[in-house]
């Protein structure tokens, strides 16, 4: 039994199908992708996942459970964590607070050892606000860690970051998978980066889930290559 | 290191603060030392507004009527229950707490303006309300515990005996006001600190982030606002003491809300000692206004134009002052 499953969920927002009756699954341990061009409905996905949004239709279950009668608040308690396309730290707190507002709902590994693991213990008592970005995305990462998730949800972690930092995440990610016992789920259009980590890979696109499989397989797969190349950002067409 | 010092100037600065309000009376007249009783309430109100409005990001213009509901709990209990004046502090503030819950639960769904008018109803609401249960108000008569309840007001009849020592009532009034300020200032400040202060803070900072990091977000704004409505409760209570021990609805009309706005936007958002400038502010500059000229509309022209003045030269406020004097300090040392 997968550790989430999406069964047949639908959300649309007036006449936009945002998510159209798309079902996957992840197992427990995986680190799975979620690829698609942009508007294909990923962050929706998530937004769903954690509740922010409730489906018009489908069931999204974790560990064997319904999720849609967990309060929003309560998702991190069942064990989910995620981090924000666009950056969404508390920019008036410092690092350490923020990561101590991670525990809020669920505890874990101490705030400061977690600083020390994703390298942030220069500035932990530096405001958020002031930060490079991407030391803020370290921080929303390290944010997500402090509640100890099982399944940790990471919306585009590469984006705006260095050639050099992006090198780095890939690794961080099988890292921390390791060290937190972790079942990720990675949506993110640096083809690279999800090639290189994922185990399986699923793909969106307008709404609509197009295809899944090993990396290789999807990279194959001639309706994702029409996806993407049809698509306005075909620099992030699979290679 | 750097913290360190913080805290020992932080430290140093509340000694101060205390320092100074133990010995101002000496310097003040007897007429003063009241008016400066009267900023000591606004001070807690205030206090409380700042946790709200600048720790929790959410509006309130209802907070006059917060106050007015910890006043009558003093006067209603002091004038027909046998409570001494000074028990029923407390109790205002867990009465004006309740309160404060039941104001916050429409911030649940409503932000910004919409949630200033929720609230704003609730000041304008307020007088009415107070004449329409005349029975337990007094109706626009109001409650007048120098009549009603002489020897259960602490100091109506003259000095009081505290401590072995004879202060006069306004001294008396004064020490109680500001000392209870500065315990419940030192509260606010542990408090924003601490578990529930950051709760507070990643609500004001990004809901989204505070729900995904398990923040009961609907919860902790109404938990602000039952906050701060103890502090405005107890800032009320007091003011039924320092106004002769007399209540009525015009005491607390829906300008005292817009006041305590002003006394907390002036003194900085989210600056603890700020608080004590904004409510001095309040309190002493509309009649400051008012002696530069008294023409009909003239005092509320100055001191309209004393407000825009400060935000104009201050974005931050006047605690905004205070931080940047104190900055060089502390990063220095
Ligand atoms: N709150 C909302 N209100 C209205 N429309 C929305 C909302 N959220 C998403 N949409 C629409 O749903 C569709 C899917 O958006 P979504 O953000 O999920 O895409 P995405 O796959 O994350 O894209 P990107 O790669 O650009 O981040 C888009 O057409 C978007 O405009
Ligand atoms: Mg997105």
């Amino acid at each position: 039994m997968p550790l989430l499953s999406v069964e047949h969920v639908t959300r649309r927002f007036g006449g936009v199908v945002a998510v159209d009756d798309v079902s996957l699954g992840v197992e427990s341990g995986q680190i799975a992708g979620l690829i698609g061009p942009n508007g294909a409905g990923k962050t929706t996905l998530f937004n769903l996942i954690t509740r922010l949004y409730r489906p018009d239709s489908g069931e999204i279950a974790f560990d064997g459970e319904s999720l849609l009668r967990t309060p929003p608040h309560r998702i991190v308690r069942r064990g989910i964590a995620r981090t924000f396309q666009n950056v969404e730290l508390f920019p008036s707190m410092t690092v350490l607070e923020n990561v101590l507002v991670g525990s809020h709902g669920r505890g874990g590994r101490s705030a400061r050892e977690l600083l020390g693991e994703l390298g942030l213990d220069a500035v932990v008592h530096r405001r958020a606000a002031g930060l490079a970005f991407g030391t803020m995305k370290r921080l929303e990462l390290a944010r997500a860690l402090a509640s100890s998730p099982r399944l940790l949800l990471l919306d585009e972690p590469a984006a705006g970051l260095s050639h050099e930092e992006v090198e780095e995440l890939g690794a961080l990610i099988r890292r921390i998978r390791a060290s937190f016992d972790l079942t990720v789920l990675l949506v993110e259009h640096h083809m690279n980066l999800v090639m290189g980590v994922a185990d399986r890979v699923h793909v969106l696109d307008f709404g609509r889930k197009l295809a899944e499989g090993s990396p290789a397989e999807v990279q194959r797969n001639p309706a994702v290559i029409e996806a993407y190349l049809g698509s306005e950002r075909p620099q992030h067409a699979p290679a | 290191m750097s913290r360190v010092v913080r805290i020992a100037a932080g430290l140093v600065a509340a000694a101060a603060a205390v320092a100074l309000v133990l010995v101002l009376p000496h310097w003040l007249s007897d007429a003063r030392a009241a008016e400066f009783a009267r900023a000591g309430c606004f001070f807690i109100a205030i206090l409380g507004l700042n946790l709200l409005t600048g720790y929790t990001g959410q509006i309130s213009l209802g907070h006059g009527a917060l106050m007015a509901v910890g006043a009558y709990t003093t006067a209603i209990l002091t004038a027909n229950h046998g409570f001494r004046d000074l028990w029923t502090i407390p109790l205002a503030g867990l009465v004006a707490m309740g309160a404060g819950f039941l104001l916050g639960l429409p911030a649940r769904r409503l932000s910004g303006l919409y949630l200033a008018l929720a609230t704003f109803a609730f000041a304008v609401a307020m007088p009415a309300l107070l004449k329409r249960f005349s029975g337990l108000t007094g109706g626009s008569q109001g409650i007048n515990l120098f009549d009603k309840a002489l020897t259960r007001s602490t100091g109506a009849l003259g000095p009081v005996h505290v401590l072995g020592r004879t202060v006069a009532t306004n001294d008396f009034l004064y020490y109680l006001t500001w000392g209870t300020g500065l315990v419940l200032a030192a509260a606010a400040w542990v408090l924003v600190r601490g578990r529930v202060g950051r709760a507070f803070r990643a609500v004001r900072d990004s809901e989204v982030a505070a729900a995904s990091s398990g923040i009961n977000t609907g919860f902790y704004k109404m938990l602000a606002f039952g906050i701060s409505g103890f502090y405005a409760g107890v800032g009320g209570s007091l003011f039924v003491l320092v106004s002769n021990w007399f209540v009525s609805p015009t005491t607390f009309a829906f300008d005292k809300s817009l006041l305590l706005v002003v006394g907390a936007v002036v003194g900085g958002l989210g600056s603890l000692a700020g608080m004590a400038l904004g409510a001095l502010f309040i309190q002493f500059v509309p009649s400051w206004a008012g002696n530069v000229s008294n023409a009909p509309g003239a005092p509320s022209v100055f001191f309209g134009a004393a407000i825009v003045l400060v935000m104009i030269l201050l974005p931050s406020g006047l605690g905004g002052v205070l931080r940047k004097l104190t900055e060089p300090l502390t990063t220095r040392l």
